[in-house]
C-alpha cells in the first residue's frame, strides 16, 4: 500500500509504542478527495493515529507522506513539527479556545502563520457568515450550542487551507437529534474539502454516511478495510459484525412508510419524508417459520441466503425484497431448523426502524 | 455559636485597637514624615522587584515542576514550599550565610564584582523574593496541572510555534491564577519582615521598609507606627477585596 499514493494524497504506515502493551500498526493511503473513516472502539488507538498524523506523537517507526513531502520518518530522522504541518484538525470535544471569541478562534491558525490580525479577522469573518454564525463572531465559545461549537471548529480546521482534515468524532460530542442534523454539515465541508480527509469514529453508521472507505481498527490495528459494502456485508471479526452489521435501506418516506421500490416498511415516525435511509439492527429482525401475527409490525416472506455461525449467535443474509443481515441466536436457529434456501417469515417493529436524511456518498 | 464569636474577635479585636488609637486628625502630617515616605517608597520598589523577579524566573521554574518529568520533582516541590513554612527570620539567617560577605556565594561575587548584597536595597529584593515567589510558583503550578495540555497540542496544529502557544494558549487560559499568585506574591513581599531585617538590616531609605519602620517607630513614635500600620492594613485589604473571587476558586 505503502507508495501508492502521489501527488497531494496521504500515505502513511503508524508504528508506534505507547506503554508496555500498547502497539499501533496501520497503514493508510488517501487520494485527494477521498474520505476514509477509522472505525474502531475506544481504545483502539485511533485517537493515537490522529495525534501521529498531526505531529503530537512521533512516530516510532513508520513513515507519514503528505502532498510529496514526508512528515515523519524515525529511520531517515526526519520530523516536521506540528505547526509545521498543514494538517487541520477537528478535535474530539473540538478544543475551542476558550478566552478568545468565535471570530478569533477561527483567526488563530492564520495569525500563527503570519496573516495580520486585520486580514486574518477579515478572514474569519467570512467563515462566520459561511457557516450561519453571524451575531456570533464575538462571543466566547463557552455559550455556543454543540452544533455551533462544531461548526466553528471546523472553521477553525479549514481556514488555513490544509492539506489534509482529520475529523476526531467530529459528532460524538453531540445528542442524538442534532448529531443527525451536523452530519450534514459535516458531510458538505467533507465534500468541499479538496485533499484528503480522515474521519474517526466509533459510530458505524457515521462511517457509512460519510466515507468513501473504511478502515476498522482494533487493538491498534486494521482489522478489515474496504468500502461500506465490504464491511456490512463481509464482516471479518466480532466486532465489525455487531457494530457494523447495521442494515441501511435506501428509500423515499412518506406518512408513515418507506418505499424501497421493492417492499413497503412501516416507520414509526410519521413526519419524514422524502430520501431517507432506514437503518435496522440484525437483532431487531425476528424470524418466523408462519406469517406472525400482531399489527404494527413489517412482516414479509423470504428465502434465507447465506448462514453463518458465530458462537453463540447466527447471522442470516436474505436478498428479496430486501436485502438485509439478520441475526438471531443459535438456540433460535436450532429452534426453527434453519438451512439455506428455506422460506420464512421475517419481522421487526416499526418502532426498531431507524430513519436517517439521505446524504450518502455511499452506493448500496 | 458563641465559639465562633470569640473566634471572629481574635481578628476584629487587633483591627479595631488599631483604629481607635489612630491619632486622625494628625495623620496627614505624620505620613508625610520622611521615615514614613522613604520606607513607604522602598516597600513599592522593592515589593514590586521581587514580584517581577519572581515572574521572570518562577513561571518557567512552575512550567518545569508542571510539565517537565525529571527524577527528584518532589524534592524540588518541597524546596519551593519551604519557605512558606520556614521562619522568616531562619531564611534571612540562610541568606546571609550564602550571600553575606563571608557567605558561600557571597564572597566570591564580592570578590568578582564588588557587590554585596547584605544591607543594601538589592538584599531586601532577595529576601522578599525568597519569602514571596513560592506563593507565585505553587499556584502557577497547579493551574498549569489542571490545564488540558490538548489546548496546546491543538494551537501547534492551528501553526502557533511554542512561544506563540505559551503567550496566546497557556498564559491566557491561566490567566486568573498568574494574577492570582503575582498578587499574593507582591502582598507577601510588601508585609516582609523578618527575613529582610536579618539579612538586609534596618537602614532608612535603604533598607528600612514599612514592616521595619512600624517596629521601629513603636519604640520612638507610636503614632507613627499607627499611621503607618494603618497604611498597611489599608493595602491588604485592597489586595483582598481585588482577589475575593479569584482566591476561592483558585486555592
Amino acid at each position: 500500500m505503502e507508495g501508492s499514493v502521489s501527488g497531494a494524497g496521504l500515505d502513511a504506515r503508524l508504528q508506534l509504542r505507547r506503554g508496555e502493551s500498547f502497539h499501533l500498526d496501520l497503514s493508510m493511503s488517501i487520494e485527494p478527495g477521498m474520505t476514509v473513516a477509522l472505525l474502531g472502539p475506544n481504545a483502539a488507538g485511533k485517537s493515537t493515529a490522529v495525534a501521529a498524523l498531526a505531529g503530537l506523537l512521533p512516530l516510532d517507526s513508520g513513515r507519514i507522506t503528505l502532498a510529496g513531502v514526508t512528515l515523519d520518518d524515525p529511520e531517515r530522522d526526519v520530523f516536521v513539527v506540528p505547526e509545521e504541518r498543514k494538517v487541520g484538525v477537528v478535535f474530539q470535544d473540538y478544543l475551542l479556545f476558550p478566552h478568545l471569541s468565535v471570530a478569533e478562534n477561527i483567526a488563530f491558525g492564520l495569525r500563527s502563520r503570519r496573516v495580520g490580525r486585520e486580514e486574518s479577522l477579515a478572514r474569519a469573518g467570512e467563515w462566520v457568515d459561511r457557516l450561519g454564525l453571524a451575531g456570533l463572531a464575538k462571543t466566547k465559545p463557552g455559550s455556543l450550542s454543540g452544533g455551533q461549537a462544531q461548526r466553528v471548529a471546523l472553521a477553525r480546521a479549514l481556514v488555513t487551507e490544509p492539506d489534509l482534515l482529520l475529523l476526531d468524532e467530529p459528532l460524538s460530542a453531540l445528542d442524538v437529534t442534532t448529531r443527525v442534523e451536523l452530519r450534514r454539515t459535516v458531510a458538505e465541508h467533507l465534500e468541499s474539502f479538496p485533499g484528503p480527509r480522515l474521519l474517526i469514529t466509533h459510530d458505524p453508521t457515521e462511517a457509512f454516511l460519510l466515507a468513501d472507505e473504511i478502515h476498522v481498527i482494533e487493538q491498534g490495528v486494521v482489522t478489515q478495510a474496504g468500502t461500506a459494502d465490504d464491511i456490512r456485508l463481509r464482516p471479518r471479526t466480532s466486532y465489525v459484525a455487531d457494530l457494523a452489521g447495521v442494515n441501511l435501506i435506501p428509500g423515499i418516506a412518506d406518512d408513515g412508510v418507506v418505499d424501497t421500490g421493492s417492499h413497503l416498511l412501516r416507520i414509526a415516525d410519521h413526519t419524514a419524508s422524502g430520501a431517507v435511509m432506514a437503518t435496522i439492527r440484525p437483532s431487531a429482525i425476528s424470524v418466523h417459520l408462519d406469517e406472525p401475527a400482531g399489527s404494527p409490525r413489517n412482516s414479509w416472506k423470504t428465502e434465507i441466503g447465506l448462514i453463518e455461525h458465530l458462537g453463540e449467535r447466527v447471522r442470516l443474509r436474505t436478498e428479496a425484497p430486501l436485502s438485509l443481515t439478520i441475526e438471531i441466536t443459535e438456540d433460535a436457529s436450532k429452534a426453527l431448523a434453519l438451512r439455506e434456501g428455506a422460506e420464512v417469515w421475517v419481522s421487526v417493529k416499526a418502532t426498531e426502524i431507524g430513519i436517517e436524511p439521505d446524504q450518502s456518498p455511499v452506493e448500496i | 455559636m458563641i465559639l465562633g464569636c470569640i473566634g471572629l474577635s481574635v481578628f476584629v479585636v487587633p483591627l479595631v485597637g488599631l483604629l481607635a488609637r489612630t491619632p486622625w486628625s494628625e495623620l496627614p502630617t505624620l505620613l508625610r514624615g520622611d521615615v514614613v515616605t522613604d520606607a513607604l517608597r522602598l516597600s513599592l520598589v522593592t515589593s514590586l522587584a521581587a514580584t517581577a523577579i519572581s515572574a521572570v524566573v518562577g513561571v518557567p521554574l512552575a512550567w518545569m515542576m508542571a510539565r517537565v518529568e525529571f527524577r527528584g520533582r518532589a524534592l524540588v516541590r518541597g524546596l519551593v514550599t519551604l519557605p512558606l513554612v520556614l521562619p522568616p527570620v531562619v531564611g534571612g539567617a540562610a541568606l546571609l550565610f550564602a550571600l553575606g560577605r563571608r557567605g558561600l556565594i557571597g564572597e566570591p561575587l564580592n570578590q568578582a564584582t564588588g557587590l554585596l548584597l547584605p544591607f543594601s536595597t538589592w538584599g531586601v529584593v532577595v529576601a522578599n523574593t525568597f519569602v514571596a515567589m513560592p506563593f507565585l510558583v505553587i499556584t502557577v503550578e497547579g493551574a498549569l496541572r489542571n490545564l488540558d495540555q490538548r489546548f496546546e497540542g491543538a494551537a501547534a496544529t492551528l501553526g502557533a510555534s511554542r512561544w506563540t502557544v505559551l503567550r496566546r494558549v497557556t498564559l491566557p487560559m491561566i490567566g486568573p491564577s498568574l494574577v492570582a499568585g503575582l498578587v499574593l506574591t507582591w502582598a507577601r513581599a510588601f508585609g516582609e519582615f523578618g527575613a529582610t531585617i536579618t539579612f538586609a538590616g534596618n537602614l532608612q531609605g535603604r533598607t528600612q521598609t514599612l514592616p521595619l519602620a512600624v517596629f521601629v517607630a513603636l519604640e520612638s513614635d507610636r503614632d507613627v507606627a499607627v499611621a503607618i500600620s494603618l497604611v498597611m492594613v489599608v493595602v491588604s485589604l485592597t489586595v483582598l477585596i481585588a482577589l475575593r473571587e479569584r482566591w476561592w476558586k483558585v486555592l
